[in-house]
């Protein structure tokens, strides 16, 4: 298949990422083409999808294994729970859909039967956050780090870049609970330029700083580091904590960022009810620690319609809406200061 | 020496009165749902189920999910009588901490294929165990028991949809259609019926067969095809909810419903001393 073809199938022809960056030279999406090169180790390794093979180039994994591919057709809770019987029989699914659909249409489905049995159920819900863009409000993806997070034994954690997205796929081979797996539309900026070696329960700081921590996850981190090259210009010395792992969140992350850096933001692509700024924020409040705090996402509303990069500038969720949002906070801490 | 027929109609016998029982220790639940299932589960699980009480994790076992959760009751007794755990276990039903709640868990019951309690997963969970077999090359067959009431979840028919086309002659689905739900009958609710021609349109083989006739389900289970083929294979038992115990035949009081004082004696009585009408 074609880029262009492909462009098509994701109906995305606006081909900028979060903030602007043409993304036309990033590679595609490398989540079919990773599991098929794990899978010739791995037999235990399945892909599941529902219609969706092109958008999430699951059918790069079925070129390669045919045998070892399902494609369940429009029927995203069936697909949920064939995986769960599936891990229940010994092999290690991997079901792919938009993550709108993954994590709210079949909610139900991840708790009762991956996550209460506790089997190695790999949900993958892919395009998530606004970068379906025009495709409104059934395609976005806003609620479900806050959803999925509040679910027992289900592991949740979000691809940064390709090269994360390889870091996560080979690292699920290893855990033993379900997991739900926040993929952008694969075409985000690179921020690991090898494949990082991660840990679940442990965020990666990829910039480090001492006035103000900013905490992202998914395709935030790129915009946020961008950012916090803007601060440094102005004199700001800003840390970037890439916290890609939801649940279990890095604690130690974020009361080292409150101790060492004060100011904390957070920024995430997603509804600020229950996800990555609402996880930091109990994190602080259990520890009783005080410091100045602001959570950035999209507020609790249905985003209008229009192309993604249009859509992370209206939300000031792009680099340059990162950087003004964090000079309000420093500004208004000074002020509360004096 | 009695026949194979009259041990199973035994062992459902006991079904039912462990099941009264142990509900006296919770202090309610679900007879009339066990009741009808009662010969299915006997037939199922001292005839027809290829497993191992020694090895309940033995991968070329038979698997079975009991998609209707709620008759969990009534199957924790045959997995212990057959040694998946010690019987004296069952006392512990419902209390704090114990294995044994209303629904069956995996992780807590040996014996226990998969978890259930929210209608209409069971089908899927079993196409994707009759997938795995498949993908395994093992020989085993996944039955799955669904409610007549459960058909009305969407979900069922997604994966009825899908075992077709996956040619899972390797998985048969059984319906317990007794008939009722908690609000009343199923054809006042949400009609079931016509079972097996909506199954049948999806490309299943469809058998139908009175759910309480030990020899004529003996049969049925006889003449399914090898699991080798394409086709997946319906049975349709047509029972009676509350099946055995005159006051809960077709009541929709007894979906969920405790016994005391003199009825419990009595009911226990009836069990124990009637045949099955």
């Amino acid at each position: 298949m074609g880029q262009d073809q492909s462009e098509i199938f994701n109906g995305l022809k606006d081909a900028r990422s979060v903030d602007g960056t043409d993304t036309r030279a990033i590679p595609a999406f490398v989540f079919g083409e990773e599991l098929a090169d794990l899978a010739e180790h791995d037999p235990r390794i399945v892909v599941l999808t529902a219609d969706l093979g092109r958008s999430n180039r699951a059918l790069d994994f079925a070129a390669r294994h045919p045998g070892r591919f399902v494609n369940v057709g429009i029927a995203e809770k069936n697909m949920v729970t064939i995986a769960a019987g599936m891990a229940s029989c010994g092999h290690l699914p991997f079901a792919a859909t938009f993550g709108s659909f993954a994590a709210l249409l079949c909610a139900e489905q991840i708790r009762t039967d991956c996550a209460y049995p506790d089997l190695p159920v790999r949900i993958v819900g892919h395009h998530s956050g606004m970068s379906m863009g025009f495709y409104g409000t059934s395609h976005h993806s806003l609620e479900d780090l806050g959803m999925m997070r509040t679910i027992a034994d289900l592991t949740v954690v979000c691809a940064t870049d390709a090269n994360h997205l390889r870091a996560l796929l080979r690292l699920s081979l290893h855990h033993p609970h379900a997991m739900y797996l926040r993929l952008g539309r694969g075409r985000d900026p690179e921020v690991y330029d090898t494949v990082p070696d991660l840990r679940v329960g442990q965020a990666q700081t990829v910039r480090d700083g001492s006035n103000l921590t900013i905490i992202a996850t998914g395709s935030e981190v790129h915009p946020a580091l961008r950012a916090a090259e803007i601060l440094a210009e102005r004199g700001v010395s800003a840390r970037v904590v890439d916290m890609w792992t939801i649940s279990p969140l890095d604690r130690d992350a974020v009361l080292d960022a409150a101790n060492t850096t004060g100011a904390i933001l957070t920024v995430e692509e997603g509804n600020l009810t229950g996800g990555l700024g609402t996880a930091v924020a109990e994190v602080l409040f259990d520890a009783d620690a005080r410091v100045p705090f602001r959570r950035h996402g999209v507020p609790d509303e249905h985003v209008p319609v229009g192309p993604p990069a249009g859509l992370y500038a209206h939300y000031r969720l792009d680099a340059p809406g990162i950087v003004a949002v964090a000079e309000e906070l420093l500004t208004t801490s000074e002020g509360d200061a004096t | 020496m009695p026949t194979a027929a009259e041990e199973l109609a035994d062992r459902a016998k006991f079904v039912r009165t462990e099941t009264v029982r142990l509900t006296r220790i919770a202090g309610a639940g679900h007879y009339s749902a066990v009741f009808s299932c009662a010969e299915l589960l006997a037939v199922l699980y001292y005839h027809q189920l290829r497993v191992d009480p020694r090895r309940p994790d033995w991968p070329e076992r038979d698997r079975f999910v009991l998609s209707k959760g709620h008759a969990a009751i009534g199957l924790y007794p045959v997995l212990a009588d057959l040694g998946y755990f010690d019987p004296s276990e069952l006392d512990t039903y419902t209390r704090l901490g114990s294995p044994f709640g209303d629904h069956p868990d995996m992780k807590k019951i040996p014996g226990v294929d998969f978890s259930s309690g929210s209608l209409g997963h069971g089908l899927s969970v079993s196409v994707g165990m009759a997938l795995a077999a498949r993908m395994s090359t093992l020989d085993y067959r996944t039955y799955c028991m669904l409610g007549d009431g459960e058909l009305a979840e969407g979900q069922v028919w997604e994966a009825a949809m899908s075992a077709r086309h996956f040619g899972l002659g390797n998985l048969v689905a059984i319906v317990d259609a007794n008939q009722l739900g908690i609000d009343g009958f199923v054809r006042d609710v949400m009609p079931a019926e016509p079972i097996e021609e909506r199954f049948a349109a999806f490309g299943w083989q469809t058998h139908r067969v009175d759910g309480h006739d030990i020899k004529a389900l003996l049969d049925v289970f006889a003449a399914l095809p090898d699991s080798d083929g394409r086709v997946p294979q319906l049975i349709v038992a047509e029972t009676v909810k509350g099946k055995g115990v005159q006051r809960m035949e077709l009541s929709p009081d007894w979906h969920v419903g405790n016994l005391v004082g003199t009825d419990y004696d009595d009911v226990m009585a009836e069990l124990r001393h009637e045949e099955v009408r």
